[in-house]
């Protein structure tokens, strides 16, 4: 079976390999540093589930602080010579879009065909990651198709990733660390603590006030916590279900559907969305690393302000 | 009742305030990981322990961002970016607003399909929506300077985000639903998801008008500042305009 282990070991590759090609270029600044902060993200990818708990934490504190004090450098980009890259816009053309267009397309096609191979026993896919392993195979097999197409070694496709990494910088650990910070939320009881002060302070008897109440503590909380996921339970206990449902008699189903979307308009409003706000701006090598959230913030909030009058008119 | 403790807050204002005072937010979340593990009395070792075992658990997410970059990486190199440029250029009638719109209306709609992996800032924005947009706006307003540049490119980040979320959330399999559907059955509460999934599509159908009103806007936006611009200019033609439009002459 092919499971999300097989994806970890490629990860932890391409960043073993950053790692090599950093320590081997002399010109690189602080290329030390740089290539202990990529090597021990690789061991994180390769050995952690073999290391205790702590010593992975203790890896985490590190990459975080050399990731924040700034010791990730890049190595300036070796692109291709003018006459050459003349030569493959005429060579390979428009079928240069081909690779990037087969991620999707075969993604898509492992999960609706490949994810059905097998038995009770025994699945070609791990059932319960489809769409994550369908992506690992995707890229391998578009990872083939670029290297035949531009005539190119695998090992300057790792070097081609390590200048996509070093153009993300720190931003490449953000998502995880926040993901991480959200589960230590948790286990430390912030969401408790969150329902009992909504419960004690926010008695709300107007049914446009409640449900404006309801909408906007999704959206807030999701701000906060950078994931309507884990703000939807909280919102919903604390809200939701006391003064929306019981109170007001509001239909679930509505009450609920509309609710996780104006938690959605939080996940566009704050740099706790990581993945989706503060990766983009690095990807697009952005000045503002705001510029995603800049972006999206006047949609987000026309888009509660609809959600609260379909909620009013809606649910009841 | 057991008193709940309201000291791990705290991390919470620790994240708020390092966002707002701008510092690294590696460290901000760091510190307040930290900060809440110790306001929950938790000691340094289990501190330690759970930032581990979260990490761990969490790997799934630098996948879906890593293992796209080689093949990019490779693309870029050999001018799918120049290649996605003169495509889109070549397409007559393309506006910023309407490749934007057309994008929205395609994401939207596959991910209620459940089709969430057509698309994506590693493999769709990065490769091709933000150079084809940053290359409309080009041929609109040749010199565009780089702070309009930039928005568009943001404008396009946003647009994938904004398909993604609104629509993925009416497809009935997916993990929100389900979320749902569950948590309000533990509290003693029967929905159908599919009715879930249904009451979402008003909310995906706003989504989809607010954000298409937006971008025919940046279009008019993009045609009133070029007319500035270019106003301005004629008033003062500088040397460095003229040599530069003699060039391209």
């Amino acid at each position: 079976m092919i499971s999300l282990s097989f994806l970890y070991i490629l990860v932890g590759l391409i960043l073993l390999w950053t790692a090599v090609l950093t320590l081997l270029n002399k010109e690189q600044p602080r290329r030390f540093a740089s290539a202990s902060f990529w090597g021990c993200y690789a061991l994180v990818f390769l050995i952690g589930d073999y290391l205790p708990h702590e010593v992975v934490g203790l890896m985490v504190v590190l990459l975080a602080l050399l990731a924040g004090f700034g010791a990730l450098s890049s190595a300036v980009p070796k692109m291709l010579a003018p006459e050459q890259l003349q030569l493959s816009l005429t060579r390979i053309g428009k079928k240069i879009f081909l690779p990037a267009l087969l991620i999707p397309f075969i993604t898509v096609f492992s999960v609706l065909v490949l994810g059905l191979i097998g038995n009770d026993s025994w699945r070609l896919l791990d059932p319960k990651n489809l769409t994550l392993v369908s992506l690992g195979l995707a890229c391998v097999v578009a990872f083939i198709a670029a290297c035949w197409l531009t005539r190119e070694s695998p090992l300057q496709g790792g070097i081609e990733a390590k200048r996509l990494l070093e153009a993300m910088g720190w931003a490449v650990l953000l998502p995880q660390l926040l993901a991480t910070l959200g589960l230590l939320f948790n286990n430390a009881g912030v969401g408790q603590a969150v329902a009992v002060l909504t419960e004690t302070y926010l008695a709300v008897d107007h049914k446009l006030i409640a449900v404006a109440t309801y909408a906007i503590a999704m959206a807030l909380f999701t701000m906060i916590m950078g994931n309507a996921f884990a703000a939807f339970p909280v919102i919903t206990a604390g809200i939701g279900i006391p003064v929306l449902i019981m109170q007001h008699g509001a239909n679930p189903a509505v009450m609920a559907a509309i609710g996780m979307f104006c938690g959605y308009c939080g996940t566009l409003m704050t740099p706790m969305a990581a993945n989706f706000n503060m990766v983009p701006a690095a990807l697009l090598e952005l000045k503002d690393q705001h510029a995603v959230i800049k972006a999206q913030t006047p949609t987000a909030v026309m888009l509660l302000m609809c959600n609260i009058f379909l909620l009013y008119f809606l649910a009841f | 009742m057991d008193v709940v403790n309201l000291w791990p807050l705290l991390g919470i204002g620790v994240v708020m305030l390092g966002f707002l005072l701008k510092f690294n937010p590696v460290l901000v979340v760091l510190v307040a990981g930290i900060i809440t593990g110790l306001a929950a009395l938790m000691p340094i070792r289990e501190i330690l322990a759970q930032l581990g075992e979260g990490f761990l658990k969490t790997r799934t997410l630098p996948v879906i961002l890593l293992l796209p970059l080689a093949v990019i990486g490779l693309a870029e190199r050999h001018g799918l970016k120049q290649q996605a440029q003169n495509f889109i250029k070549n397409l007559k009638g393309a506006t910023v607003g309407r490749l934007l719109t057309v994008y929205l209306a395609a994401r939207e709609s596959t991910a209620a399909l459940g089709l969430t992996s057509l698309g994506g800032h590693p493999q769709m924005v990065r490769p091709l929506l933000a150079p084809m947009a940053e290359a409309l706006a080009e041929q609109r307003w040749p010199g565009i300077p780089e702070r309009i540049r930039e928005k568009v490119k943001a404008m396009a980040a946003a647009t994938d985000n904004i398909g993604l979320f609104f629509g993925e959330d009416i497809f009935v399999a997916f993990g929100a639903i389900v979320l749902m559907h569950t948590f309000l059955r533990e509290s003693g509460i029967e929905t159908d998801p599919l009715h879930i999934a249904l009451w979402g599509i008003p909310t995906a159908l706003c989504a989809f008008a607010i954000h298409a009103y937006r971008m025919r806007q940046m279009d008019q936006m993009l045609g009133r500042l070029q007319a500035q611009a270019t106003v301005m200019s004629e008033q003062s033609p500088t040397p460095v305009a003229s040599t530069t439009s003699g060039d391209q002459a």
